[in-house]
């Protein structure tokens, strides 16, 4: 069974960008440890010649002509940010310099 | 109490054809009804009233002078809180969300609106669609109408919980796993779970994309089949979407095999359930409908398969949720690590946290192939299995659920007890086939038992066909919650 240190738990929270608290790692890293532990039984069967299925129902790409169609205007696509500067979204800064 | 908020779907665009009563009246009940019923915690926000009086008035004066739009002209109907309608919230019951406005409509909200349907608002619902008792609400769980104690299934919860309590006629939810059915099972209506690509997902906040439907859930399969009508379509807007293929629109009338898998009848199924769908096949037979034993072996590995799939998807979908184009902003948060981290630690609920998590690990490397991989493996057995027994049988009966409506409280201990209460509705969503709830009786506290009609993909015809045989020849639709 696949069991989860407090490092894995930690980099996993990095990877999702999600911050908990050291309770809060403590009772996930059990959470995550029981699910894991039950989906271990897909082991049992033998899936080597199975091939994988994304969509149960078969679909086809859709294309269609490469032709500019309406989009949000700017000033309502700005509108239920938290913080805009008029012209685009405003993030921290993350270039120094 | 005034017989008006009985009235479905079907007879309200009769009767409002025929003059009888006008939408204007039939939104006064509805405001009436929802009033009454604050404390099921249903609704998360309503039109305002004179919004929806006007609304309503102007449909009469649209059918006075013949032009109603359709058959939903004047008709209200309650919309999940994840799909979006200009000018109301969506806010997927989340923190996360609060406040946030969609600038557009999703498509299923258009093609209502171009019916004229009237839109009373936004149905409370299990956070970002992600439970099955509506008690990860981050706005309060609802009550079940039936049993203040109980809860009325998730995530549609609000959905089902509306249509019971005779607010609506009509609602749309969303199903990833059984989000639609097992509401529908536990509140005592009719819910449908589209096949997958029937109906687009355009304007629906996404859970996992290759699992997701929205649906109808209302009280005759009849009404079902009108608001499914009104959904279905390929639309530019949602490349999975595609039209139903004509030749399996057209249901048969004659005789009718259905199939019936051990495997959904074994020791966890309450007798009550048990005895209620062999007294629904017993009705069945005497309408030229025969019914078959046969196996879906890989049934039971179908939990553990939809919770790498869904989570893995999920965690994808929700990386949106960042911040910074909707949605809250933690305003303490300095560098963009932060804002996100603290951003989404603090908006989403456990439950959501956790789905990431797994989610997250299901595709991370190192365990892609072992977890996220065998599961589509395994999701191509459970396809695999459905196939089979499709070349014998026209659908497939399991119950709803293994039990009736549960108590507040009750699952929220460990989070494998909740996802393990998915196990008849999951392998549906895994193999992207049709599947319709429809009650089917009441166990002796009194709390409504619902069945489950499994259908080819594009099948939708033929489960609508078996539904309404039963459902003409039974009354179950009629009692109402006290």
């Amino acid at each position: 069974m696949t069991s989860l240190d407090e490092k894995a738990v930690e980099h996993l929270a990095t990877l999702a960008r999600l911050k908990f608290s050291q309770e809060e790692l403590k009772t996930i890293r059990g959470d995550l440890e029981q699910i894991l532990g039950h989906v271990d039984q897909l082991t049992e069967l033998n899936t080597d010649a199975v091939e994988p299925t994304s969509h149960g129902v078969a679909l086809a790409a859709k294309f269609r002509e490469d032709i500019r169609g309406a989009g949000l205007e700017r000033d309502i696509a700005l509108a239920e940010a938290p913080e805009n500067l008029g012209e685009g979204f405003c993030v921290p800064k993350v270039i120094d310099g | 109490m005034s017989k008006m908020c009985d009235i479905g779907i079907g007879e309200m665009t009769r009767g409002l054809e025929s003059g009888a009563f006008t939408s204007e009246a039939l939104i006064r009940e509805v405001l009436s009804q929802v009033e009454r019923d604050q404390a099921l915690n249903i609704w998360l926000e309503l039109k305002p009233s004179d919004v929806l009086l006007a609304e309503a008035k102007t449909s009469d004066e649209r059918r006075s002078e013949g032009k109603a739009l359709g058959p939903l002209d004047g008709v209200p109907i309650g919309i999940k809180d994840n799909i979006n309608v200009r000018g109301l919230k969506t806010q997927c019951a989340s923190k996360l969300l609060e406040g946030y406005r969609p600038p557009f409509n999703a498509t299923v909200v258009e093609k209502l609106l171009a019916q004229g349907a009237i839109l009373v608002g936004k149905l409370n619902m299990d956070e970002f669609a992600m439970g099955s008792s509506n008690e990860y609400s981050a706005y309060g769980g609802v009550k079940n109408p039936w049993d203040l104690t109980r809860v009325p299934g998730g995530s549609s919860g609000g959905s089902a919980a509306a249509v019971a309590a005779r607010h609506v006629p009509g609602a749309l939810g969303t199903d990833t796993g059984g989000s639609i059915r097992q509401p529908a099972s536990f509140c005592g209506v009719v819910g449908l779970k589209p096949t997958y690509s029937a109906v687009s997902r355009y304007g629906v906040v996404a859970f996992a994309s290759s699992l997701d439907q929205v649906g109808p859930l209302a009280r005759t399969v009849a009404d079902v089949e009108t608001l499914f009508e009104a959904l279905r379509g390929e639309d530019p807007l949602d490349s999975t979407s595609q039209e139903l293929p004509h030749s399996d629109s057209a249901p048969s009338k004659g005789h009718l095999r259905v199939g019936v898998p051990e495997e959904y009848f074994g020791e966890g199924l309450s007798d009550e359930v048990r005895g209620a769908l062999e007294q629904a096949k017993a009705v069945w037979q005497q309408f030229d409908v025969e019914f078959v034993p046969i196996n879906l072996p890989h049934t039971h590995y179908g939990i553990a398969t939809y919770y790498l799939i869904a989570t893995a998807e999920a965690s994808s979908n929700l990386s949106r949720f960042d911040g910074i184009r909707y949605g809250q902003r933690a305003s303490d948060a300095r560098t963009l690590e932060e804002v996100y981290e603290e951003t989404r630690g603090r908006g989403f609920g456990k439950e959501v946290k956790r789905r990431i998590m797994l989610g997250t690990f299901v595709l991370s490397s190192g365990y892609y192939d072992a977890y996220y991989k065998k599961a589509q493996k395994v999701r191509t057995l459970i396809c695999q299995d459905f196939d089979k027994a499709f070349e014998t049988v026209d659908a497939i009966l399991t119950p709803t659920t293994p039990s009736t409506a549960f108590r507040a409280g009750d699952n929220l201990k460990d989070p494998l007890s909740m996802y393990l209460a998915d196990v008849c509705t999951i392998n549906c969503n895994l193999a992207g086939l049709p599947g319709l709830s429809i009650p089917c009786g009441f166990d002796s506290a009194g709390l409504p038992i619902g069945m489950q009609l499994l259908g080819k993909p594009f099948g939708e015809a033929t489960l609508f066909e078996l539904g309404k045989r039963y459902e003409n020849a039974t009354q179950w639709t009629e009692r109402r919650p006290s």
